[in-house]
């Protein structure tokens, strides 16, 4: 009785004469004129008013094919080790300087391959180098993987011909220089796809535009000394920046977890949650335990380093993934914009 | 050639699909969106590579001005027909590596299908989700503002179609001062909610397709204050500086040690 009471003081009340009203005008005229109320409180939870068009999505879809995110890991990937092979030279680890630059090389032939590949066209590629537009990520990411391929196709050229003995002044001189440029290139390569995401209409993207940058060159520069070690440079210099690395990962996922805004759901809810919580453990806290657990043993390096890239790939999956989750949500758009 | 724009009237559309039929007859644009969306009269859904003029179809409970609807529950069935926006600081164009994406001399924003390469930053880099990549051509497609019609002096197909003047176009003041009027007289006539929407406070800067609209324009899938993506560069740029010196420090420093 009690539990009956208080259920119904907490909805509105009707007049017990609006039941006997009903019950006289469905005798008086057969039907009832009336269509109910909307409900405030109740069993049925009150729906708010639409306040987009049918639910429809205001944004478009990015229309990048797999090709894309896949791009994104191996771009980051190459520039950093280019950043690696400047480094290595200037403390004079000649051996580290040849892989790393070889691994820059490899990024250098396959990422042009890949975007080609979503153009559809290889001469469409041309079309990014009709203009040099500052104000379009695209066209500096272009630009960019021109330079960065020329300059690391130079600095191993120079190398391989400085190993096999033509140590000449000039040559030596020239892998300076095309090393120093292709790091700097290398660095562009790595981050400027966290601004190309940035600089969106999509809600998730944008609104992480400060985060992304350090999400990516952390990957990015994770990937490549991951390559590293699997190639067996097991260095100090290695186990230092996958921590650093990892931990840079753990801790952009708990400013996202953490955070817990409503743009963000695509990266916290759902298949793309998922997998974005997928590829930030494997590249974020289980890198970073393994690493520090087992700094020791060449298999728990070994696994830290796959497991980060692992990571860094699915990551960027799961970025691309959430935009397009995020451009099909009216709210996340309209939310940010009211605010 | 004057600087021209749209100014697309809601309260008299009638919802009769001329300007989308207009538009893809004069521009061999593909019939499509022969579906059941289960959205009103609605079977085109949103603007995309192949969808230029949008006719969208609202059944809101609200009363429509004046109107006596002789029951408790007010119902209005409103028309719009929706068109790429054209904006004055367009992130589409802002976005375009190519340079296919250009501004025309009557203000309109103006894909050039024979430089675009279809790297489909411009569809992300629209506020209002408009122009879209056709997977079959591989390239963007939007509204061109019949830039062809208009060099030629006739006024766009969608415009021209339209038989109740819900689609106007003229010069952008003169449609301006034509959206302000009307919305006064709707006033005058009970709609008190009919306002404009030409988003010109924002960055985009107000745009050469304005509309005249009853209620929110999150009804009608229009953004309440869009942005040009490109706002954002400079802190965009700024933390991947400030990351990528880090890393420049750290690489250096871990192998040194």
């Amino acid at each position: 009785m009690n539990s009956t009471k208080s259920n119904t003081a907490a909805k509105p009340q009707i007049p017990e004469t609006r039941l006997d009203e009903l019950r006289e005008e469905a005798l008086r005229t057969g039907r009832i004129r009336d269509s109910g109320i909307v409900p405030i409180k109740g069993p049925l939870a009150h729906k708010p008013a639409a306040t987009s068009y049918h639910g429809h999505p205001v944004l478009k879809p990015p229309t990048w094919t797999w090709q894309i995110p896949l791009y994104f890991f191996v771009g980051g990937l190459a520039g950093s080790s280019a950043v690696i092979a400047l480094a290595a030279h200037v403390s004079g680890s000649f051996e580290v300087v040849r892989i790393a630059l070889w691994i820059a090389f490899a990024g250098a032939l396959i990422s042009p391959t890949l975007l080609i590949a979503d153009l559809g066209l290889p001469s469409r590629f041309l079309n990014m180098l009709r203009v040099f537009k500052l104000r379009s990520a695209m066209s500096i990411g272009s630009w960019t993987l021109v330079a960065f391929s020329s300059w690391v196709g130079l600095a191993v050229i120079c190398r391989e011909l400085i190993l096999v003995g033509y140590a000449y002044g000039f040559l030596i001189l020239l892998e300076w220089v095309a090393e120093f440029f292709a790091a700097l290139s290398g660095l562009i390569l790595a981050s400027y796809t966290s601004v190309l995401l940035g600089v969106t209409a999509i809600p998730v993207w944008s609104e992480n535009r400060k985060l992304l940058p350090s999400i990516f060159l952390a990957g990015g520069l994770g990937s490549a000394t991951a390559v590293l070690e699997i190639a067996g440079f097991l260095l100090p210099a290695t186990q230092l920046v996958g921590i650093i690395v990892s931990a840079v990962e753990t801790a952009a996922a708990v400013i996202i977890e953490a955070r817990g805004r409503y743009v963000d759901r695509p990266l916290r809810e759902g298949r793309t949650g998922w997998l974005m919580r997928a590829g930030a453990v494997l590249a974020g806290p289980a890198s970073l335990l393994i690493r520090v657990l087992w700094a020791d043993s060449i298999g728990g390096r070994l696994v830290a380093a796959s497991a980060f890239l692992v990571g860094a790939l699915i990551g960027r999956y799961a970025w691309i993934a959430a935009g397009r989750v995020s451009s099909r949500d009216p709210q996340a758009l309209f939310e940010i914009q009211r605010s | 050639m004057a600087v021209s724009a749209f100014l697309t009237d809601a309260t008299v559309c009638i919802g009769c699909k001329a300007c989308e039929v207009a538009c893809k007859e004069w521009n061999h644009v593909p019939a499509d969106g022969f579906t059941f969306t289960g959205n009103s009269y609605d079977n085109t859904g949103m603007l995309g590579a192949s969808t230029w003029r949008h006719v969208m179809f609202l059944e809101q409970p609200a009363q429509m001005g004046a109107q006596i609807t002789g029951t408790q529950d007010p119902f209005r069935w409103l028309f719009l027909s929706d068109v790429c926006k054209h904006c004055e600081h367009a992130g589409c164009l802002e976005a375009c590596p190519t340079g296919a994406i250009v501004r025309t001399e009557v203000g309109s924003v103006f894909v050039q299908p024979d430089v675009c390469n279809g790297c489909g930053y411009c569809v992300v880099g629209c506020p209002f989700g408009v122009v879209d990549k056709n997977h079959e051509v591989g390239t963007a497609f939007k509204c061109t503002f019949c830039y062809d019609r208009q060099r030629d002096g006739l006024v766009p197909a969608c415009a021209k179609a339209c038989p109740t003047q819900s689609i106007r176009f003229g010069e952008i003041n003169e449609m301006r001062e034509q959206a302000q009027l009307r919305v006064e007289t709707l006033r005058e006539r009970g709609y008190h909610d009919a306002q404009i929407y030409d988003p010109k406070q924002s960055s985009v800067g107000g745009t050469h397709a304005m509309f005249v609209i009853l209620g929110q324009p999150e009804a009608y899938n229009f953004p309440p204050a869009p942005e040009v993506p490109t706002v954002h560069l400079k802190s965009a740029w700024s933390a991947a500086l400030i990351s990528a010196v880090i890393v420049l420090l750290l690489v250096c420093l871990a192998f040194a040690l």
